[in-house]
């Protein structure tokens, strides 16, 4: 249909519409507290909050580079396996402080990073296969590097990583605020943000405009797989273990789903970080609203389905209209 | 083929009357009658948003009129999608190619009705037959089981046209056909409407190209702010009187203009501010060389397969050369780099505005500024004022007609869209401007207003290469035009050689015009 | 005049022809190629590797994943993705462990009946709700593992099949090979002969080829998009029952992740992401060249299951690299 209905000029969308795709996602959180505070004993409380935040922390960091690889027409498969290797290496350096093996365990997350960017801008395999081959592979390594084994990590200065806090509010989620914030600038502040957005919205006149497409394509899968490191290496702390048979698997469906509730279209040439976070806040609130009401796991990922479907059909007149 | 009207006007096949569509309360059309009968060849024109999509799409079951009815053969008939009405016998051949380009050359003639065997399944063998005989019938002889792809365009659209008749159709519409075909293309185009015209076809024909209207259609129907201001035979025209028409002035008016808005023009003048040397890229071009001075609009003429747009881009640094050197201001320019070249002050507007051009989702601001940024920015963070800055002189300057700056850029008219792409390089002060085909797709009204911004840019200096499939675009705006013919330098007319005749002369690869032969006559020889 | 004489205006010559024709031919045919140097290198390596019960093993082993990816393979074709194949391979299993209560027809046609009905509503969503197959397949993905474990207390029950003649299924067979080995190969040929010759084949490439060229050439574009994913649901809940029967239980988390087996068999196999140009044959390549990796890794001993991870995955990512290349240079 596409063809013939983009050539048409689509008649004006009611304001509704058009409120419910650009807020949809604010007004379900809303309504999602809103339903908590009458119904669920002990929701609206801070030390609730507080654990809410500190389980959305990972999912919210990948998502946050998952919207940068979905707003140039991309997507990073291979976000999940990113979190284990960075995980995996973790205790391998942990001897050497908590800084220097946080560091390596995000360079060595970069590489597979490099290898999607230069397979995908470089060559110009398809972000799909190209993100899923590296994240089979990239699991594999990870279970090669660690020796297939599950570590655990003692050492206090990490795992306050995990546990810590400012004024009550935990390490983890204030690292995840400053993240948001340079994303943010980054997406609307600066010339790479709008390259960014501008090879998502047609690569080809981004790069008769003299644009550096290939390198802001690597930087950007590097960037992503900087964002899942680090998710990885929270989670580490958190767990006070490095698993990397199980650490982030699936989580690159969970961060699609918050970038793509988010408003963020698959088509690429926006990005919405707010939005992007709302996503995942608002995955999260669901998931916790389900299990303090005892409905089990099995019926909030039916739930998140339907609201991903609900999401994207209400965004659906945006997608034609491009 | 004119006698089939004058002696007796067959029955109408396709018939509108008073139709009227409305889209959000602004008529796109309003009580349009519209007569097409067999074996007619029919104009349809008007200026881009006159109505004429609108019209056509109505026909074809796009859009479902609001008020009027169409009535097929004398009967009243609507269709609800576009299959009905291809099933009703009203085919439609599009600008672009609408094939599919993996799929081979008889799978495409006959996608949704293959042949089949006794058991149901597609008989390739007698598929491929029927193609070769149908095509056949065209005097087009082509190896059917290739790829569609590997065709030429013009092949490629005359296997949509032979898919099209063959689907048993009575009404052919055609929208802008020869818009991205050769000269020698559109002349065997033209040979098969004649067929299809003495088989009782009856062909609706909307272009921008004036010389190709008036070599083929026999009627017109001209509209306006949708609805019909003239209807009649085309002969009783002249070409000045069907503008006038269209843009609704008066005669006088549009005569003093001429037949585009170009200006005088004069050479430039002193050193040349971009000198290409022995230009050179297997099967492409080779050993091409050009001078362009500072203040002058140089001409590139040339078929669609001489190498004028790969020269254009060889020079944006969009292709990689295998030999040869590009100098501006006599600095060397590295090859194929667009950022080099841009550096270096050469910036290209490419041929395809939508996909190759504008980034369709950002804003005008965002599109005007994207080249720019950088230098707008300071260590990578923008500077919203600075851009605004810029935005506000060039959309006054170039008259940007928009809500705001902060408009998406795929809402514009494509004249809009084009001056946003002229000022995107103008915003990085470029030294030579390439132009490749700036007015293709755009309406006249627009088109004046971009060649004549062409004339005020040399006027202060910019050196200009143009490179135009309209002939008069080239003559009457270049003062000298470099024609390339198989990839090479086939001559250069200067001054008083720049004619229609000269170039049509030379585009051919004769050194002299015949001074005897009028363009038209030259035109049916190629 | 004949055109076919002019010189100059096609953009391919000859030469071009000839390399657009080998590059064609090593993507069509390039798994079979590595599939049969694999099996020739295996067999002088491994001593274990060349027997008859080895090799059945291999098709037993690939007999499931086929049957998805023949499915996956229509889809692909279309320009679509089916990324809940895996989920509803669970699905179709756990309902042929419940449906086997009626015996073989109920353990069959229970699956069969609530996948197609999966693959009718994502159809449906996509083909004519306008949704985007990644998203809508990707919901299906999350919310029918959800109804696999909202159907068996939260994965803690594992329904066992008790009838014979549905274990029978699983694990008997014809002529040496199981019975699921012989519906792949049967599934593989009816898909093969409707692919290439059947009513719709031509629609499914063109979409895949160009969608809006298909819609304005009035094809029925929607209702062929619906029915490639009514297909996948069909073929992934016949899988699923095959494989709980061959394991006499419908397990909960079976097939995590076999989505992705499916997309890179595919892939591997020649079909291009894009859809428009596909065989099953080369599926089917690509399907056991993924087991006789795995297989061989098996047969090194000392190597886990890590190690073939990424093995296939720096396979897939060769293939489509090379496959990239190669398809640059039937562009030009």
């Amino acid at each position: 249909m596409s063809a013939v209905t983009s050539a048409v000029r689509l008649p004006q969308k009611g304001a509704a519409l058009v409120f419910l795709q650009r807020y949809g996602v604010y007004l379900a959180i809303a309504l999602l507290l809103l339903f908590n505070l009458f119904f669920t004993p002990n929701f609206m409380t801070i030390d609730n909050f507080r654990v809410q935040f500190i389980q959305v922390v990972p999912v919210l960091i990948v998502a946050l580079g998952m919207a940068l690889v979905i707003g140039t027409e991309g997507i990073d498969l291979s976000v999940g396996a990113v979190m284990a290797l960075s995980a995996a290496v973790i205790p391998l350096y942990i001897g050497y402080g908590p800084l220097p093996a946080a560091i390596l365990a995000v360079l060595a997350g970069c590489l597979i990073g490099l290898a999607n960017g230069t397979m995908i801008a470089l060559i110009g395999v398809q972000p799909i296969v190209a993100t899923l081959s590296l994240m089979v592979a990239g699991r594999g390594i990870a279970l090669l590097v660690a020796d297939e084994q599950l570590k655990s990590v003692i050492d206090p200065g990490f795992l306050a990583l995990g546990r810590g806090t400012i004024a009550g509010v935990p390490y983890s989620v204030l690292l995840a605020l400053v993240l948001v914030g340079l994303v943010a600038v980054l997406v609307n502040r600066t010339t790479f943000g709008k390259q960014l957005v501008s090879i998502g919205g047609s690569r080809r006149a981004a790069e008769l405009a003299g644009l550096p497409v290939k390198r802001v394509l690597i930087t950007i899968y590097i960037l992503t797989a900087a964002l899942a490191s680090i998710a990885g290496i929270i989670q580490t702390a958190r767990l006070s273990a490095s698993v990397p048979s199980t650490v982030g698997n699936l989580i690159e469906l969970s961060a699609i789903t918050a970038v793509v509730i988010g408003g963020t279209p698959l088509s690429g040439g926006q990005v919405k970080v707010l939005g992007t976070v709302a996503g995942a806040l608002l995955l999260q609130l669901i998931a916790a609203s389900l299990i303090k009401h005892n409905v089990p796991d099995a019926y909030s990922q039916i739930t998140q389905a339907v609201i991903i479907l609900l999401a994207v059909y209400l965004q659906r007149g945006k997608a034609v209209l491009k | 083929m004119t006698d089939q009207l004058s002696t007796a006007a067959p029955a109408p096949v396709l018939e509108a009357r008073g139709v009227g569509k409305t889209f959000t309360g602004v008529a796109a059309l309003q009580g349009v009658d519209f007569t097409l009968r067999a074996g007619e060849s029919l104009a349809l024109m008007g200026e881009n948003g006159a109505g004429k999509s609108t019209l056509i799409k109505v026909l074809t079951g796009v859009y479902q009129p609001d008020e009027g009815q169409i009535f097929l053969h004398g009967e009243p008939a609507s269709f609800a999608k576009p299959v009905d009405a291809q099933h009703a016998g009203i085919s439609t051949i599009y600008q672009e190619v609408n094939l599919v380009p993996l799929m081979t050359v008889a799978q495409n003639i006959f996608l949704g009705r293959e042949p089949r065997n006794r058991f149901g399944l597609i008989d390739f063998r007698k598929m491929q037959e029927d193609a070769r005989a149908l095509l056949a019938t065209y005097d087009i002889h082509v190896d059917v089981r290739r790829p569609l792809r590997s065709l030429a365009l013009g092949m490629q659209q005359m296997v949509a046209l032979a898919r099209a008749v063959s689907i048993d159709a009575r009404v052919v519409i055609m929208d802008e056909p020869t818009s991205s075909l050769e000269a020698r293309e559109v002349e065997t185009l033209f040979r098969v409407i004649g067929m299809l015209r003495s088989q009782g076809i009856a062909i609706v024909y909307v272009s921008h190209r004036m010389d190709e209207i008036f070599a083929i259609c026999e009627t017109v129907t001209v509209l306006r702010d949708g609805k019909v201001v003239h209807n009649g035979r085309l002969t009783d025209l002249s070409r000045v009187e069907l503008v006038a028409l269209m843009l609704g002035r008066s005669v006088e008016k549009v005569k003093r203009g001429g037949v585009t808005a170009f200006g005088e023009v004069k050479e430039g003048e002193g050193e040349p501010v971009l000198t290409a040397r022995d230009l050179s890229r297997k099967h492409q071009i080779s050993g091409i060389g050009l001078d362009i001075r500072p203040g002058e609009v140089v001409g590139l003429g040339g078929l669609l397969g001489s190498g004028r747009s790969e020269t254009l881009k060889a020079m944006a640094g969009v292709m990689q050369l295998d030999e040869g050197s590009l100098t501006v201001d006599g600095k060397r320019v590295r090859s194929g780099s667009v950022a080099a070249a841009i550096k270096a002050g050469v910036v290209m507007l490419p041929e395809d505005r939508k996909a190759e051009g504008i980034v369709p989702n950002l804003s005008i601001r965002d599109n005007i500024v994207l080249a720019a940024l950088p230098r707008l920015s300071r260590a990578g963070f923008t500077s919203r004022a600075k851009q605004d800055a810029i935005v506000d002189v060039f959309m006054k300057r170039l008259r940007i007609k928009a809500a705001s700056p902060n408009q998406v850029v795929s809402e514009l008219s494509g004249g809009n869209q084009q001056k946003v792409m002229i000022a995107r390089w103008l915003a990085m002060n470029p030294k030579v401007l390439l132009l490749d085909e700036p007015t293709r797709g755009i309406d006249v009204g627009a088109k004046a207003e971009v060649q004549a911004l062409i004339n005020e840019l040399a006027d202060e200096g910019l050196a200009i290469v143009l490179v135009s499939s309209e002939l008069e675009e080239v003559v009457e705006g270049s003062a000298r035009v470099v024609v390339l013919r198989d990839g090479s330098v086939e001559r250069e007319l200067r001054g008083s050689e720049v004619t229609e005749q000269h170039l049509m002369a030379a585009l051919v690869g004769e050194n002299h015009a015949p001074a005897d032969e009028s363009p038209a006559e030259i035109k049916e020889r190629l | 005049m004949s055109l076919a004489l002019e010189p100059s205006v096609g953009p391919a010559t000859t030469k071009q022809v000839t390399r657009e024709r080998i590059a064609g031919n090593v993507q069509r045919y390039g798994a079979a190629i590595v599939l049969g140097l694999l099996l020739v290198v295996g067999s002088f390596a491994f001593p274990t590797f060349p027997t008859v019960s080895n090799f059945t093993n291999i098709a037993t082993q690939s007999s499931f994943l086929l049957i998805v990816a023949v499915g996956m393979t229509f889809v692909i074709l279309t320009g679509g993705i089916d990324l809940s194949v895996g989920s509803v391979y669970a699905l179709g299993g756990i309902l042929a462990a419940y449906g086997s209560t009626w015996g073989i027809a109920g353990a069959v046609l229970l699956p069969l009946l609530v996948c197609g009905t999966v693959g009718i509503l994502q159809g449906l969503l996509i083909a004519y709700g306008g949704m985007a197959p990644f998203i809508v397949t990707l919901a299906g993905l999350l919310g029918i593992r959800g109804l696999v474990f909202a159907l068996t207390n939260e994965g803690a029950n594992t329904p066992l099949i008790k009838d014979a003649s549905v274990t029978a299924l699983g694990q008997g067979g014809l002529l040496g090979l199981r019975w699921p080995v012989v519906i792949a190969v049967v599934v593989v040929v009816i898909g093969s002969v409707l692919l290439a010759r059947g009513r719709g084949s031509q629609t499914v490439l063109a979409v895949g080829g160009s969608e809006s060229a298909a819609v304005l050439m009035g094809l029925p574009v929607a209702r062929v998009k619906f029915s490639v994913y009514v297909v996948s649901g069909l073929c992934a809940g016949l899988a699923g029952a095959l494989n709980a029967a061959y394991s006499s239980s419908g397990v909960p988390t079976v097939g995590v992740g076999l989505e992705l087996s499916a997309i890179a068999a595919v892939v591997i196999g020649g079909t291009l992401l894009t859809g428009g140009r596909g065989n099953l044959i080369g599926t089917t390549a690509g399907v056991l060249l993924l087991t006789v990796i795995q297989n061989l890794i098996n047969q090194v001993g000392s190597l886990t299951s890590s190690v073939q991870a990424v093995v296939s995955g720096i396979f897939l990512a060769v293939v489509v690299i090379i496959q990239t290349v190669l398809s640059r240079t039937q562009r030009l």
